[in-house]
This record gives structure tokens, sequence and C-alpha cells, in this order.
């Protein structure tokens, strides 16, 4: 009971606190003389978001920085120490080309299924339409552990090559083959693209009803246009509606690529990070919290955020972009 | 001729070929799924025995129980009282990021000043940084914080402190979601009419009294989408409440320690991440529209 009271409370007193604390600094600001207060102004709107994101983000993210050139405990700098060992680690250099497998294949194909299904279910009619999207899109409610858990089962091997509770395996037997551990299936990497499998099942509903959006805001005339031409469904398809498009494309290949560079719960649910399946984000929680390093694990961190700098740069540069064009 | 023709064309229409494509499709996202809710209601021995998929093709050779749920509720894996921590992280940590970013969205929307640009830039460039990143340093400053509240008289054991309890999971989560929440939001706002604003500014309004009577209301949908988008993230997460709400248990990482049992037969982790989806799914499925109409609003115009 005690958790529902604290959640009551903090309900019912959070947002009247917070409104509170606008309220105060509004009152302050129009205390001052008008020119002080219409320089300050701006800052009661946006001040406590600056302070709170600078607090717990950006301050923190500078701090760790710091740490990536420190000791396990922060004690004594030790240099680019931390990097140094981190590339002399074979494990490691594994981790890193893992992220570079997710960042290659989850995105691109998430993108591809997203378009596919939504130019599939744009021809059907309403009814089918939305039954089909619904389903598509109802993995985005379930958390990541509770995917691991259902993809697990799907994947569950039972020691012997007798009966199989795993449907995978199930199917593999039906057909004559011999049950794996598919988990531990480490020759062309079978384990690692066994679980990005759940992150493109998770993650296909976002792309899909975003790109289904664009293709709806095709207007319907160029494409009637292109038919009157000569043109067949896939020509429209590839040299109509895909250029009109290709903004929301990217945006989702961009939004979907920045959450596989950072992905941690699926690959912690599945196998830990175990039999080759590690990648930076399992490797930060492991060094910190199974061995205590806080050097290698901010180490980690700082690789992973070498790599996001890029993508970064380019999110920024397209919001001035499209501010230049309002 | 023409009713042959017109009947042709209704099978035409039916788009027989992409149905049937589209039905293969969703097996695949339905099936395992399907998995969980047949599993949960399974015995262990049936669980253990069989796939799922032989208590559907032979319903009634089965022994359908509630065991596994009565197994999750009992004092082994305790998920009534996750289920309550988890609820008590989510809904504050869902209305107070929102109530922040929309003042702050205001801010960045209808107010001129010098540096919003620059401001602007930071916040869309912090929606990128991972969490890992600030992680570390975050947990070292709020047992510093506990410290030295234990100066304070009367505190000397620590019994008031942060880490670990509810307050640090609600600004943790708030700090992380609001670059996306004030993007989101902003980008809502510049599509309300100007003019509006600026006849509210004639007749003598306050910008705090345009936010509040004007704005807010007019902002209902892009709120309620990242309301339900916040929600369901923090509903599901595992990372930050394992990290700094570790003194209450929360679902996700009950359903971890179920899954570390499986030996024991699938359905017990079954039934429990079917108690852990049920609240997201209805949410999901009642709100679905706002939800979808918000993640289109930001990116398609």
């Amino acid at each position: 009971m005690g958790d529902i009271l604290t959640a009551v409370l903090a309900v019912i007193l959070g947002p009247i606190v917070t409104f509170a604390l606008y309220a105060l600094l509004n009152f302050l600001v129009g205390l001052l003389p008008t020119k002080a207060g219409n320089i300050l102004r701006p800052y009661v709107f946006i001040g406590p978001v600056l302070l709170l994101v600078g607090s717990m983000l950006v301050w923190p993210t500078i701090q760790t920085m710091g740490f990536a050139f420190m000791s396990a405990d922060s004690t004594t700098w030790v240099g680019t120490q931390n990097f140094q060992k981190l590339f002399a680690d074979p494990n490691f250099v594994s981790t890193v080309l893992n992220n570079l497998e997710w960042i290659a294949v989850v995105p691109i194909v998430t993108v591809v299924i997203g378009i596919a299904i939504a130019t599939l279910t744009d021809r059907l009619g309403p009814v089918r339409e939305r039954i089909f999207k619904s389903i598509i899109f109802m993995p985005m409610a379930i958390s990541f552990v509770a995917a691991s858990s259902i993809w697990r089962l799907t994947y569950s091997w039972n020691v012997g090559g007798g009966t199989q509770v795993g449907m995978l395996n199930a199917i593999v037997q039906a057909f004559g083959g011999t049950p794996v551990a598919w988990l531990q299936q480490e020759t062309f990497t079978v384990n690692n693209l066994l679980i990005m499998v759940v992150v493109i099942w998770a993650n296909a509903g976002f792309a899909m009803t975003l790109l289904s959006a664009a293709i709806k805001a095709v207007p319907d005339e160029t494409i009637e246009a292109a038919s009157i031409d000569g043109a067949n469904a896939f020509q429209s398809f590839f040299r109509i509606i895909l250029p009109q498009i290709r903004v929301t494309a990217v945006s989702v290949f961009i939004t979907v690529l920045i959450s596989t560079m950072k992905i941690f719960d699926v690959i912690w649910g599945m196998t830990g990070g175990d039999f080759h399946t590690n990648v930076l984000g399992v490797d930060f929680f492991r060094e910190y919290f199974v061995y205590n390093d806080t050097g290698r694990a901010s180490a980690v961190v700082v690789i992973l955020m070498l790599a996001i700098i890029p993508v970064m740069i380019y999110q920024i540069r397209t919001y001035r972009k499209q501010e230049e064009l309002r | 001729m023409s009713r042959e023709i017109s009947a042709l064309q209704k099978v035409k229409n039916w788009k027989v070929g992409t149905t049937l494509v589209m039905l293969a499709v969703v097996m695949i996202w339905l099936l395992p799924t399907l998995g969980l809710f047949v599993t949960a209601f399974r015995s262990q021995d049936d669980s253990i025995a069989s796939g799922w998929w032989t208590a559907i093709f032979n319903p009634f050779h089965q022994d359908w129980t509630l065991d596994a749920f009565k197994g999750v509720f009992s004092s082994t894996w305790n998920l009534g009282p996750a289920f309550m921590s988890t609820l008590a992280i989510s809904v504050p940590a869902t209305i107070l990021p929102i109530t922040f970013a929309a003042f702050a969205a205001y801010g960045f929307t209808f107010l001129e000043f010098k540096g919003r640009e620059v401001w602007f830039s930071m916040i869309i460039g912090l929606m990128v940084v991972p969490m890992q990143a600030a992680i570390v340093a975050v947990l070292q400053m709020f047992v510093a914080f506990d410290k030295w509240l234990m100066t304070i008289p009367g505190n000397e054991y620590g019994d008031i402190h942060l880490a670990g309890e509810y307050p640090a999971g609600w600004i943790v989560h708030s700090a992380f979601a609001m670059p996306l929440a004030v993007y989101i939001l902003r980008n809502y706002m510049m599509t309300l009419p100007n003019a509006l604003i600026e006849a509210a500014r004639i007749d003598g309004a306050s910008h705090f009294q345009i936010f509040w009577r004007l704005i807010i209301p007019m902002s209902v949908p892009a709120l309620a989408s990242f309301a339900i988008f916040q929600f369901l993230w923090v509903w599901n997460d595992y990372f930050v409440a394992f990290l700094f709400v570790g003194k209450h248990t929360v679902m996700t990482y009950q359903i971890l320690s179920m899954l570390g049992q499986h030996g024991e037969g699938w359905q017990i982790v079954m039934a429990g991440c079917l108690i852990s989806m049920l609240v997201p799914l209805t949410v999901f499925f009642s709100l679905q529209r706002y939800f979808v109409r918000g993640l289109t609003a930001g990116s398609v115009k």
C-alpha cells in the first residue's frame, strides 16, 4: 500500500509543486525592471529543463569522459590504458564487430520490412488494414524483457534431441533436421541474427506506422499519371512512391540506427552477452556491475559516444535545414 | 456481360494474393505471442513435456490450469507488490516530464530570445546521447547527495535518502525523456496558429496566461501522445529501475529472474509476462489512435 500512497501523492503533488515553481519564477522575473525581465523571461520557461538536462545528462556525460582515462575506482589518472587494454582483448574486438553487424543489418531490414508492410496493407480494405497493422504494431507495447522471454521459448532447445518445446526446433524436427541450441550457434553469427529478429519484430510496427502515413500522403494524381503513361506497379512504386517517402524512410532509419547502437535489454535477456553475442551496451553493464571497473566501463561508453557523434551532427544539421525551410 | 465483369472486379478488389501474403507475415508476429498466452495456462508437467501448439491441436487432453498465475503471485515471486512498484514509478515518471517539457516547448516556440537556436540544437543533440553515458556519474551524484543528507541532524543513519527510491527513478526518467519530449511538443506547437497568440498578447494576456489557457488545451493531442509513449517506456523499462530504484522490485526484474528458472517449465515466466503486458496492451489498444497520430505528427507533415 505504501507504494500506491507514494505514487498518488507524487501524482497530486508533483504537478502542483512544478506549477508553483514556474509561477514563482515568473513572479520573481515580473518584479525586475522591464528590460531585465524581458531578457530573463524565456528562462522562466526553459530554465528548469536546461538545469535538469544539464545536471543529469550533460555534466554526467562529461564526467564519464574523464572516468574513461582513470583507474577502476576513479582515483588515479591512467592515460589511455583502459582503451589499450580493451582493444588488446580479442573478446572486446568481437564485441565491436557485433555492434557493426547490428548497425549494418537491423536499421535497413526494419525500414525495408516497414515499407513492404505499409505498401501491402495500403492496398487492402480498411478493416483488414487496421487488423494487420494492429498486430504488427502490438510488440511495441511489450517490454524487451517480455519479448526476450517469448523468443527464448521460441528458440529453446531440449537437451538430447527428444521432444522439443521450442517452435523453431520443432519445425526443424518436422523437416527431419536435428534440433540445436540456437542461441549458442556462433557459426555465421546465427545467434546474433536470431536476436536481431527479435528487435526487428519489435520495431517493424514503428517503421510501418510512419512509412504508412508517408505513403498515404503521396498524391494520387502522381500515381495515376504514371499509370496513364504505362508504368506498372513496380515502376510506379520505385519511381513515384519511393522518392516521395525518402525523407520519412531516412528519419525512421536514423531513429532505429540510434536505438540499435545502444541496444541492451534484448541481448541481456536473451544471452547476457555470452556466446559471442556481446555488444557495447551490454559490455558497459558488465564492466561496471560485474567487474566494478568504472574506468573500463566509461571507456566502453566513450567508444559508443564516438560512434554516435556523427549521427548527432547529422540530426542537428537536418533540424537546421528544416528550420530554414519554415 | 457487365455483371460478370463486376463479379470478377469484386474478386480482384478483394486482393486475395496480398491478403494471403499479409496473413503469412502476421503469423510470424502472432505465433510467438500466442505461445506466451497458451503456455501461461498450462500445467508444469505439460509445458515441460510438449510444445504449446499441442495444447491447441488437442485442447481437451490438456490440464488447463491457473497454477502458473498462483505461482507468480505467491511469496516466491511476489508479482503483486512488483506490479505496484512498477505503477509507482511509471505514473509520476510520465506526468512530471510532460509538465516540464510543455513549459520549455512553449519557450522555444513562442518566445524570441538570443541563443534560442543554440539551446534547441543542444536539446536535439541530446536526444541521441545514450543513457549509458550518464549513468555512472549520476549514480555517484546520488550517493554523494545521500552522504550530504546524512550530515543533517536526525538523519545520521541515512533514513532519508534518494538512491534506490522512487524519486530517484522519477528524476532520471524525466531527465532522459526530456529532449524527446521537448522536441515532440515544440514540433506540435509550431503548427498552432501564431495569430491567435499575438491577438491574446494584444489583449494584454501574459505569457503565463497564454500558456495555461490557450496552448495547453490546444496541445492535448501531442501531450497525450507523448504521455502514452513515455508511460509504455517507463513501464517496460528494466535498466533505470534496476540501477536507480533498487530498493523496490519492478516486474521486468522479476520476469528476468523467472526466465533464469525456465528449466522448471516455461509456464511461470509466461504467466509473469502476461501480467506485465496487461496494462501496456490495454493502454495501447484503447489509445492507439492518439499514439499513432502523435508518432506521425512529428515526422510527416
